[in-house]
């Protein structure tokens, strides 16, 4: 609780930032990103393109895993439904990104719910491995249907274009990244303080009780998977579009486990948490991959070993993070707040 | 006729590999409410060390083997100190998240190991084949079947009758009931998971006999979801029988169909199971109490 | 008091396998009373408030939630046609205005007591999810509607200190009382409490017989109680159900209940003081 802050409406309360404090924060924190694209090197502007994207990705996600307590083995799946269905939308029918990338959305929207139909019927654990079936048939229909994925070629998307301008640049798609970014957490703040939100943490914490208040809890189920995959179909889509160039390979398994790292490491059901998450995880190739590179001098052999210690570093962070500080980076974030507020004293 | 009778065999060796894995799967089920998404790497492990103690080591066959289960045992005694247990009490999406990070480190150090591109397995089920019926049959798949079969029975057996396995569905049905029959959970579950691994191994070890190692053998891992779906994830004689008719099907959808089809059989069948009979043919609806 | 009733039983059997929880149960609960179910541990009564909301799908009977007789504004959900609960999803019986809280409580851990309370308007409020997405004029306007029902409800039951605690780190007895909270946040007809006061000193107890009394006269809400509390039973009902493995053995004012030899066989005893045990 803080002391002095007193609201008059409950308006003021339910605002999403209701404290000074926190709206100096976020306003810090938007400046911060203003400024960032003008003095950061192309590398690093590229490393916050790929954050941005993967931050609507682990919103996305978390919505479904974080909040609604549900598991799904199938980002993958959903990311490339997202971005075939996308790129070739703009490929072979011509369509204006800023029209395919919501149809992309919708379209993964609708596989979602074809794969929650069966599974959200029953407890938590089917639905993980309906997620896996759906990862592993994705997987087979984008490398055998050659006549509408190119098979295991590679499909290429031109880059797209807002008011005039091609965002094939960095510096360009940065803005549209971020304002996307933005716009998703905006979106899922808003859900969480609401009452479709309220009812999947509903579900999730104790869905029998819901059940007794009125939550249609199979119905919710599914609208939380299908909303979960439009953003995941978005994030697809942006993936498709920033990279210009995408393969099946971008949406394997182990992405599926990329992006659960995230949300774990970051924080399940929260919006600082899925931020901190999709830094971390996009960071952390790029540390490990410089990591290597400086032991290549003494330790020849971790060239070789390198592409793996990534992928197995995604799974010991997670397991790390469960057994240590299973609510994550969100939490160390909420603990540093916490000392700042009573600070300089220690109680 | 004759294709039919090689698809079929080819089928059934595959399927008693499905089903061993599959029971491993099943007695963690059964014993922790567990999901482990990393019994597909058990089995890799099991492969590949089997084939480090033969082909790199070049210790006799029989003695790899042992050393390999031995192995393997220990791996699944490791994870279930080191990762379940700090989580017992968190919620079960919690160890289930676990064993999805534990597959990626399993994956990475067996790649980081040995690499990623197909070895040779120097194949110790021997070679040639007999004749039953005017079809030609190989041995080795036979034998499979065969040893495959005899395993699952004994299985079985274990945990109809034994008390070890009844203390395993115990502690399944009923912690607290199960503690306070002195039932030791902690060990229990330990075994559960030791089984587990060695089930997995000895599948991969017959596999790999079969088809050698590679990254194939981790996609094997992952038949396991159809096969314990289909079966009941709580059945040990589900996974016997879903091992059989996914294996069958997966053979017969490949040499029928073709198309490449049979790589994904195994999924769709997933998902129309779960739209029809979601608990498998021989799982068991429970009640959740209030 | 209108005797109309708001729950008809009749004939109602529940069994689990080889195990029979309920065992032919016929009774009626009326308009605007309060109804207790007692019985020893086993008799029945968490499967009978179970069937009654919807968990539980008995085997034979019927269970009828009647209509409204005409529409009164604090009331509520009013139904226009009789419910036969064995047949409707548990969420639908809440939406026909039936309440509950649990034995073992079940409140939403990680939320605050505001948003557990926030949820029990779940079926008064509207918007998907685009409108709550965009949390456009509409739906900031309905939240803040239900947020003052709700802070109605927290005077009430006296926790506006407690708001914004996270449940989970509540005391057991506030939590008891979060619970009634959010049951009546439905702005029920009828209200299920199971085992409301177990595990309660006797301070507690007073508190939580007060607010049942409150909710009852002040409301008018049909409530059904389940409770072992005997001296509780018989100040706050006004009619009383004894079961004893499955069957009612017993019905009728606490009066009647108190001499009733079947009851005194089965349950009472001679010279007995019962100190409810933690459920």
């Amino acid at each position: 609780m803080r002391s002095g802050v007193f609201f008059e409406k409950y308006s003021e309360e339910m605002a999403l930032r209701p404290y000074p404090l926190q709206r100096m924060r976020l306003g810090l924190f938007a400046l911060a990103v203003v400024i960032f694209p003008f003095i950061a090197s192309p590398y690093w502007l590229s490393l916050a393109n790929q954050v941005a994207i993967a931050t609507v990705g682990a919103l996305g996600l978390n919505l479904l895993v974080g909040y609604t307590g549900q598991i799904s083995l199938g980002q993958g799946a959903f990311l490339a439904i997202g971005a075939y269905g996308s790129g070739l939308l703009t490929l072979r029918m011509d369509l204006p990104f800023w029209l395919s990338i919501p149809i992309a959305g919708l379209i993964t929207a609708a596989a979602g719910l074809i794969i929650g139909l069966p599974s959200l019927r029953l407890k938590g654990l089917y639905l993980a491995i309906a997620t896996l079936a759906a990862q592993q048939i994705v997987e087979w229909v984008i490398t055998h249907w050659t006549w509408l994925t190119g098979g295991t070629e590679a499909l290429v998307i031109p880059s797209p274009k807002l008011f005039g301008f091609r965002l094939d640049r960095d510096f360009n798609f940065y803005w549209f990244g971020v304002a996307t970014a933005a716009l998703a957490a905006l979106f899922v703040a808003n859900l969480m303080r609401s009452r479709v939100g309220r009812s999947f943490v509903a579900i999730r914490d104790q869905d029998i009780a819901a059940g007794a208040l009125g939550v249609n809890v199979f119905r919710t189920k599914l609208v939380a998977f299908a909303t979960s995959s439009f953003l995941v179909g978005i994030t697809g889509a942006l993936i498709a579009h920033y990279r210009t160039i995408i393969t099946w390979e971008r949406f394997t398994l182990d992405t599926s486990i990329t992006y659960l790292a995230m949300i774990i490491v970051g924080g399940l059901g929260t919006i600082n948490g899925s931020f901190f998450g999709a830094t971390l995880i996009v960071l952390l190739p790029a540390l490990i991959n410089s990591v290597g590179q400086s032991l290549q001098t003494t330790v020849p052999a971790a060239a070789r070993i390198l592409p793996f210690v990534q992928q197995g570093a995604f799974g010991l962070i997670i397991i790390l993070f469960l057994v240590l500080e299973p609510e994550g980076l969100a939490k160390l974030w909420r603990n540093i707040k916490d000392q700042f507020k009573v600070w300089p004293f220690s109680y | 006729m004759d294709t039919f009778i090689q698809l079929t065999l080819s089928g059934l060796s595959n399927g008693m590999v499905y089903a061993l894995v599959a029971v491993g799967f099943v007695v963690v089920f059964k014993a922790s409410d567990v999901i482990n998404f990393a019994q597909g790497e058990f089995l890799m492990f099991g492969a590949y060390l089997c084939f480090a103690f033969i082909a790199q080591f070049g210790l006799p066959w029989s003695l790899s083997v042992v050393l390999a289960v031995a192995g393997c045992a220990g791996l699944g005694l490791l994870v279930e100190r080191l990762v379940l247990r700090p989580l017992i009490g968190e919620p079960v999406i919690s160890m289930i998240m676990a064993t999805i990070g534990l597959s990626s480190v399993m994956k990475a150090l067996v790649n980081g190991i040995w690499g990623p591109r197909p070895r040779a397995f120097p194949s110790f089920l021997p070679e040639g084949n007999i004749e039953i019926g005017g079809a030609v049959l190989g041995l080795d798949r036979v034998l499979v079947v065969v040893v495959a079969g005899l395993l699952l029975f004994v299985l079985q057996w274990f945990f109809k009758t034994t008390r070890e396995g009844i203390a395993m569905r115990a502690i399944a049905d009923d912690n607290q009931a199960a503690l306070s029959m002195g039932i030791s959970i902690r060990r229990v579950l330990a075994v559960a998971w030791a089984l587990a691994a060695v089930t997995a191994a000895l599948g991969g070890m017959m596999l790999a006999n079969m088809v050698g190692v590679g990254q194939e053998v981790s996609h094997v891992g992952l038949r396991v979801f159809p096969v314990v779906i289909l079966g009941g994830l709580d059945s040990i004689p589900g996974a016997i029988v879903g091992g059989a008719i996914i294996g069958l099907l997966e053979q017969y959808t490949g040499g029928y169909i073709g198309h490449g089809l049979n790589m994904i059989v195994p999924f769709l069948v997933l998902i129309l199971v779960l739209m029809i009979r979601p608990y498998g043919l021989f799982g068991k609806r429970i009640i959740e109490r209030v | 008091m209108p005797t109309n009733p708001v729950l008809s039983l009749d004939d109602v059997t529940l069994k689990f396998g080889g195990v029979t929880a309920l065992d032919g149960i016929s009774f009626d609960v009326r308009s605007g009373e309060i109804f207790a179910v007692i019985g020893p541990n086993g008799a029945g009564k968490t499967s009978l408030l179970n069937s009654i909301s919807g968990l539980y799908r008995p085997q034979q009977g019927a269970l009828t939630l009647h209509p409204t007789p005409q529409r009164s504004s604090g009331q509520g959900n009013a139904a226009t046609r009789a419910l036969e609960l064995r047949r409707t999803a548990p969420h639908n019986i809440a939406r026909a205005g039936v309440a509950r809280s649990f034995q073992n409580i079940e409140l939403f851990r990680h939320m605050s007591v505001l948003d557990n309370l926030m949820l029990g308007r779940h079926v008064h409020l509207t918007g998907g999810v685009l409108s709550c997405g965009l949390y456009w004029g509409p739906q900031r306007r309905a939240e803040i509607e239900h947020r003052e029902v709700v802070e109605e409800i927290i005077d009430f039951l006296e926790i506006e200190a407690l708001r914004h605690a996270q449940v989970g780190t509540l005391a057991y007895g506030l939590q008891k009382r979060v619970e009634l909270a959010r049951a009546l946040a439905l702005s029920p007809r009828l209200l299920l409490l199971d085992e409301p006061m177990a595990g309660m000193n006797a301070e507690e107890k007073e508190d939580m017989a007060r607010f049942i009394l409150d909710i009852n006269e002040d409301r008018g809400i049909t409530t059904v109680l389940s409770e072992h509390d005997m001296g509780v039973v018989m100040d706050l009902s006004d009619r009383i159900a004894v079961l004893d493995f499955g069957r009612l053995i017993a019905i009728g004012s606490p009066a009647e209940i108190g001499t009733d030899p079947a009851v005194i066989n089965a349950y009472l005893g001679q010279a007995h003081t019962e100190t409810a045990p933690p459920a």
